[in-house]
């Protein structure tokens, strides 16, 4: 059980890394640009960009909100 | 779209990977012994081939729209996490990957650690100090050849590149017999970062349904836009108040600059 746990604690960090909301915010953004193209008929080329480099800015800002160490 | 950009992002992370390996490396074989490490590193680079091996044709048979989603997310959840840790290094938020002083860790703890023989192998702690080390820094690498290799199907590229960066590191880390301190790590890892996430929203939303303007030609725009964002970032984050600045600070943000 504890080997099972690292190993999925090796993977998550391997994939996800020190900011679980990056992720979320990405895959959020792939489901709602697959919505608007397929359900709406919107070619939402520019969602994805906004969100993701929106999210690497959320991301450093929380970062970075604290002191320095 | 040419070989080259695959070619080139594979050879870029690589090599950053592959001087991270070469300081354990080095470490383990200097200090303890190097048939054992050799040993270690080579089980491991067994270990990465058969996986490359393995998912290399299994990915390339999956549907090209399914395979685009889920590889662009992952592409840009991975390439934001090492744009991420560059600007923050860069801008002094986080400690620069110092491969001297990671060399000076390794190799105190491997001169600490007794000598045990098991399974064949002479020094079992110098096998595993290697193989753990090549293991780790090459899945990466894997990761990154698979998911490029595959969308472009065209994994022979991505295996060159990947090949190239180790041989190139191997001769120059057993030509100087230190660690690669010199190398501007984070630079290049700014940039590997930009091309993953740039990579990874391109054919991320392909996957998603979106027909990029240009086509192909989007992602002429799209790299230098996630450099400038990136930029940008640092920029900013370099401008904030800042009690009391870390001494790497103004050697990141040239290198950064100059990436």
């Amino acid at each position: 059980m504890k080997r099972l746990k690292s190993i999925g604690a090796f993977w998550y960090d391997f994939v996800v890394g020190d900011d679980w909301r990056v992720a979320a915010v990405v895959v959020a953004a792939l489901a709602l640009t697959a919505l608007l193209v397929h359900a709406a008929g919107v070619n939402a080329w520019w969602l994805l960009p906004v969100c993701v480099f929106g999210a690497l800015g959320w991301s450093l800002h929380r970062a970075t909100a604290g002191p320095k160490p | 779209m040419t070989a080259l950009p695959l070619i080139l992002t594979v050879f870029v992370a690589c090599t950053v990977e592959a001087i991270e390996a070469l300081t354990i490396v080095l470490a383990a074989g200097l200090t303890r012994e190097w048939r054992s490490t050799f040993q270690g590193m080579a089980a491991a680079l067994v270990v990465l081939a058969a996986i490359v091996a393995v998912l290399g044709p299994t990915i390339t048979l999956l549907p090209l729209t399914a395979l685009r989603l889920v590889v662009g997310a992952l592409l840009a959840v991975f390439g934001l996490q090492w744009l991420r840790k560059a600007i923050l290094r860069a801008t002094g938020y986080k400690a620069l990957h110092d491969e001297a002083s990671a060399y000076l860790r390794e190799v105190a703890a491997a001169k600490a650690a007794t000598v045990s023989s098991r399974r064949g192998v002479g020094d079992w702690y110098a096998f595993t100090l290697s193989f753990k080390g090549v293991l780790l820094e090459g899945l990466e690498v894997v990761f990154i050849v698979i998911t490029f290799g595959g969308n472009q199907r065209n994994m022979g590229a991505a295996v060159i590149g990947a090949a190239a960066a180790v041989l190139v590191v191997a001769v120059t880390g057993i030509a100087v017999r230190a660690p690669l301190a010199r190398v501007p790590e984070n630079a290049m890892k700014f940039a590997v970062g930009i091309m993953l996430t740039s990579f990874g929203i391109f054919w991320g939303a392909e996957g998603a349904g979106v027909s990029w303007p240009g086509n192909d030609a989007a992602l002429l725009v799209l790299v230098p836009v996630a450099a400038l964002v990136s930029l940008g970032y640092t920029v900013l984050l370099r401008q904030r108040p800042r009690p009391g600045l870390a001494p790497a600070v103004a050697h990141s943000s040239e290198e950064v600059a100059s990436s």
